[in-house]
């Protein structure tokens, strides 16, 4: 596909070296174009790119508080529609706390009232603002400074919150999962989003170097193991209508993801066969 | 000074601040090796790599990302 | 146009007649009337505006500033829990400095749970860099909606206003009110047109940024000068007021204050109830005043104390409690000035206020024992 030149996020960000998050709303941004304004909730992205004076941002950006990024995108896109500004794109960024704890109430209303929005979770599986605490979306046996293996624990305890499934019972137009180490795949569906009115959900899986615990190089590398372990799975879901948008040809071994990252290393065969059993079922349902 | 509220008028201003600076080690772009797939392009978190695969080393921070994701191996990344 | 409504329907006609174009609400007694009576004008195109059914205070407020943000005219209304559960933004708002508006019934904070009137909401968020207007009637409330909007959008000033309006009190019960022409309100209030900070693609801004140690000092101090300076505007805003409506008013009322022995001082729809209890005391030969707090942000600091300072005592009314210290109006006057002051709390949780009530603070101030000691009126507990 035709990559658009043109870059809406500028460099001389305090983001991580090899941060993934940058990445997905340079990506993101890239289908989007000029004409659009985007709403952060605090988190990475937002304290990254907008160290006061500086702004990494090209486009018209708003951020208020950490759990209301639904409502202060649902403010915005009312305000540009009675300005007559109909063709203006408002999307919205917010990590994994943002959405699925703090944000979910904000951006539950949102979705329900048919804002002509799209939202865009970057999901790297902890609070990392705030230094990788448990977040809903951390995964079973992650290991966080909240939920830290310990001699008792073998950290995080509780599956994923399925927050893009929460947003399709909203019955909302447009719902996908994303990751950040299949661009084209992420961007077709960021296209798709802007197209829809209403409201878009895309959750897009971004590896965190810092938080996961593997070198800044890996980190295209570790979104891509995920996918093909069955770990994270790429759909949509078009006006109910639910379609895998990548199938792996070769399951790998789930074990080949969680080796690759320090947060998964302290966990025992026991808990890895867990995993691969939850994910064999996962997949075996949706014939993965 | 701070402007009204803080809001930032100039935008894309974090272009002052040169990241390059982080760096250990420093990726290198064989222009003959490469095969124009654009991976590097879409994958720096920087954005520093144009359409020309000319890296800005201002930027870049030396994360490795584009020399892993290369598939014909066309960037090494060196010790500065 | 003359007619006999409620505060609640008073405020909404106001907000009608300013024009936002974004209105997101949230119900709570009892204030939800104004957001129904705003529902009705949007059904019916009487009022053009995007209005928001939104899943909560907070988010009433989140995206209000959203909007204001944008560079739009809002409006939203609350009362109590609500207002409470806006706290964090309210911060933010005042601090991006977004001109918004919003009404304030006035009402007992949970817990115990009350529905009723007291001002402890609004008076609890008094740090939070919003103005604050009460209402003695359905006239002000109306005309401190319409004021409001311009003193918040002076270029000079930029900050938040709340209008405050008693529950039940005043939301609830008719009184006549003039309604102005839409014709006149154009006059006196033109179109909001930000240059500070707006969402426009054509010239992209980030609002909302993060501030080191370096940077958030000054922008807190920025704050500060435009709330004391917007003393100044609201009274020039009251004067262009004037000349358009023909209704006067200042940051505070003075009320029969010139030769005043013993000067009341309170805040809200209480003040009809002590302007009663003052007249009838004035025939009887008595020198009693009342000065009503209009603006309780700004403090209106030259104002009290110019109107005070020949009293030879005066009684400062709380319908709110900070507890430990006592009343917040009270505390804050003994602070900003020198004068011989008496506090007393009444009316909280909707606890009725009456006559007899004023006389006996009247009573208790002109005889203090210690002026130190918190005096609460019509608490079942006799001394």
């Amino acid at each position: 596909m035709e990559i658009p030149e043109e870059e809406f996020l500028a460099p001389g960000h305090r983001g991580c070296a090899g941060c993934g998050a940058t990445i997905g709303v340079r990506l993101a941004l890239k289908m989007l174009g000029k004409n659009t304004v985007a709403v952060s909730a605090t988190g990475c992205l937002e304290v990254i790119t907008t160290p006061y004076p500086e702004t990494s941002w090209k486009i018209p950006w708003i951020h208020v508080a950490f759990e209301n990024a639904g409502a202060v995108a649902s403010g915005v896109e009312r305000a540009l529609k009675s300005q007559g500004k109909d063709d203006v794109t408002v999307v919205t960024f917010a990590g994994d706390g943002g959405t699925a704890d703090i944000g979910l109430q904000s951006l539950s209303g949102a979705m329900e009232r048919g804002h002509n929005l799209i939202y865009i979770c970057y999901d790297n599986e902890a609070y990392m603002n705030t230094g990788v605490q448990r977040s809903g979306a951390t995964p079973y046996g992650a290991s966080t400074t909240t939920s830290p293996h310990g001699k008792e624990s073998f950290g995080e305890d509780k599956p994923k919150k399925n927050i893009p499934m929460i947003m399709a019972a909203h019955g909302v137009p447009y719902v996908a999962t994303a990751s950040i180490s299949y661009p084209e795949d992420f961007m077709k569906k960021v296209k798709k989003a802007k197209e829809v009115e209403g409201p878009a959900y895309i959750h897009l899986h971004q590896p965190c170097t810092t938080g996961w615990g593997f070198d800044p190089s890996q980190t295209i590398e570790l979104g891509r193991l995920a996918v093909e372990t069955g770990s994270w799975i790429l759909y949509e879901i078009e006006d109910g209508e639910f379609n895998i948008t990548y199938r792996p040809m070769q399951r790998k071994p789930v074990n080949t993801y969680l080796e690759s990252q320090k947060r998964f290393k302290h966990l025992k065969d026991e808990e890895k066969q867990k995993i691969q059993e939850y994910v064999d079922q996962v997949c075996a349902e949706l014939k993965i | 000074m701070t402007s009204i509220g803080a809001t930032v008028k100039e935008p894309g201003s974090s272009k002052y601040n040169k990241t390059g600076s982080w760096r250990t080690f420093k990726p290198i772009l064989d222009k003959e090796k490469c095969i124009k797939c654009e991976n590097c392009i879409l994958f720096c978190p920087e954005g520093c790599i144009n359409k020309e695969y000319d890296i800005d080393y201002d930027y870049c921070k030396g994360c490795g990302i584009c020399a892993e994701e290369c598939p014909v191996k066309a960037i090494k990344m060196e010790r500065e | 146009m003359l007619k006999v409504i409620s505060a609640n329907k008073a405020l909404a006609e106001a907000v009608k007649l300013a024009k936002p174009k974004v209105v997101p609400v949230y119900p709570i007694t009892p204030q939800t009337t104004i957001s129904e009576y705003l529902a009705s004008f949007v059904a019916d195109g009487e009022l053009k505006a995007e209005y928001i059914m939104v899943e909560s205070e907070h988010s009433a407020i989140s995206a209000a500033l959203g909007a204001s943000g944008t560079g739009v005219r809002v409006f939203t209304a609350t009362s109590s829990q609500g207002l409470a559960l806006m706290h964090e933004i309210l911060f933010a708002a005042a601090g991006l400095r977004a001109p918004i508006v919003m009404g304030n019934a006035n009402r007992a904070l949970s817990a115990p749970l009350s529905i009723w009137n007291d001002q402890q909401d609004s008076i609890s968020q008094r740090d939070s860099g919003w103005m604050q207007f009460f209402a003695e009637n359905a006239q002000e409330a109306l005309d401190f909606i319409l004021q409001a909007y311009r003193i918040s959008e002076d270029q000079d000033v930029l900050l938040p206003s709340m209008v405050c309006v008693d529950g039940f009190i005043l939301t609830h019960t008719v009184e006549p009110v003039d309604i102005p022409s839409q014709e006149d309100v154009d006059k006196f209030l033109p179109p909001y047109q930000p240059t500070h900070s707006y969402l426009d693609p054509e010239h992209p801004m980030s609002i909302g940024t993060f501030t080191d140690p370096d940077y958030y000092m000054d922008a807190r101090y920025d704050m500060e000068v435009a709330m004391e300076g917007a003393v100044d505007v609201i009274k020039k805003v009251n004067k262009e007021f004037e000349e358009v409506f023909g209704r006067k008013y200042d940051l505070v009322e003075k009320y029969k204050c010139e030769d005043a022995e013993i000067i009341l001082v309170a805040m809200g729809s209480i003040c009809g109830t002590i302007k009663a209890v003052v007249d009838d005391l004035r025939d009887k030969g008595e020198k009693i005043g009342l000065l009503k707090v209009i603006a309780f942000r700004p403090f209106p600091r030259e104002d009290i104390y110019n109107a005070v300072k020949n009293a030879e005592r005066i009684a400062v009314l709380d319908k709110n409690i900070s507890m430990g210290i006592g009343g917040v109006l009270f505390n804050e006057i003994k602070a900003k000035m020198d004068v011989d002051a008496s506090g007393f709390i009444l009316g909280l949780g909707g606890r009725d206020v009456s006559p007899e009530d004023i006389l006996k603070i009247i009573e208790k101030t002109r005889n203090p024992t210690d002026t130190h000691k918190i005096n609460w009126i019509g608490i079942k507990e006799e001394e």
